[in-house]
């Protein structure tokens, strides 16, 4: 077994209104910031999975986003991983 | 006619829904242990009630949905059983995918706590059968995330199907932006599946079923479960 680490982000559809990005995005407009759009927020998760392979690894960590790290419904995720 | 309400880690409308069920609806109720890997045989309908099960951790629900118990909860619902999600329960209903769309955070990005008005737009289900025709209901929401979001498809087909159970209104009735308090699709309050025996809401009947608390407009939910289970 290969321990792998991976990273995976998890941001809302496009498409889907971004409440807390867009009050963020709202703020900086009213500071010096008028340069700055599409501002988004998402979530960033680490963690480490054994595996045999890197394909193994990738499969794990896809099952535990689409079942429980995301909401496919709301969500896209990309996940990273490295040996 | 015996209620099981589940107990989560953060549950906090759990007793409210207890105290509702046995003595303002005078019917009887049991606590059931998120640990748990049965419901008790004796138990006619589930609850799953409002708080913050796993601090909300990730995202509403995504965590309690994994309880041991809520195996046992799927299985009751997918045999015909009547199960009640409120506010939080609601949420763990749609992440179990016993309910289908999301809760998305409030477009206000407050919590929201207070009073809302609730049009039926389906009296014939176990839940609502006791609610009389044209009557306004008002009950408190109090949550930060209860946005309810679907993909177009599934909201036609909850629209076509009469799967829309509650709406918010103002006190006339009227459906509209402002009365809208969290953003969710269609002013939608409360669903139910296509079988009709799983409610998700996210106002909290329990909260106001007794008059001295100064309401009890919930209790006619309670009143119509007990009266379809009888």
């Amino acid at each position: 077994m290969k321990k792998y680490f991976c990273e995976i982000k998890i941001m809302l559809k496009r498409g889907i209104l971004d409440v807390q990005g867009k009050t963020v995005e709202n703020s900086l407009h009213s500071m010096e910031f008028q340069n700055i759009t599409n501002l988004r927020i998402g979530k960033f998760v680490e963690l480490n999975v054994e595996a045999e392979s890197y394909e193994e690894a990738k499969a794990i960590v896809d099952s535990a986003c689409s079942k429980l790290i995301a909401n496919p419904i709301i969500e896209d995720y990309h996940i990273s991983i490295t040996e | 006619m015996k209620f099981g309400v589940v107990v989560f880690p953060g549950s906090n409308c759990d007793h409210d829904a207890f105290y509702a069920t046995q003595t303002n609806a005078e019917s009887q109720s049991e606590f059931l242990w998120h640990k748990d890997t049965s419901i008790p045989s004796d138990i006619d309908c589930v609850i799953l009630p409002g708080g913050f099960s796993y601090g909300d951790y990730l995202r509403s629900g995504a965590i309690a949905r994994f309880s041991p118990i809520m195996k046992d909860v799927i299985n009751f619902a997918e045999k015909g059983k009547p199960v009640l999600g409120i506010c939080n329960g609601f949420q763990i209903l749609t992440e179990a995918g016993l309910l289908p769309g999301t809760l998305m955070r409030n477009t206000s990005l407050t919590f929201i706590c207070k009073d809302v008005h609730l049009k039926t737009l389906n009296r014939n289900t176990i839940f609502t059968n006791k609610i009389p025709e044209n009557t306004i209901l008002r009950i408190p929401i109090a949550h930060g995330e209860g946005n309810y979001f679907v993909d177009d498809d599934t909201l036609k087909m909850l629209k076509d199907n009469n799967q829309i159970v509650f709406q918010y209104c103002d006190e006339n009735g009227n459906v509209n932006a402002e009365s809208n308090p969290n953003g969710s699709m269609l002013n939608i309050a409360g669903i139910i599946n296509n079988k009709g025996n799983i409610l998700g809401m996210m106002p909290h009947p329990e909260r106001l079923s007794d008059i001295a608390l100064g309401g009890n407009d919930g209790l006619l939910i309670f009143k119509s479960l007990i009266d379809s289970i009888l």
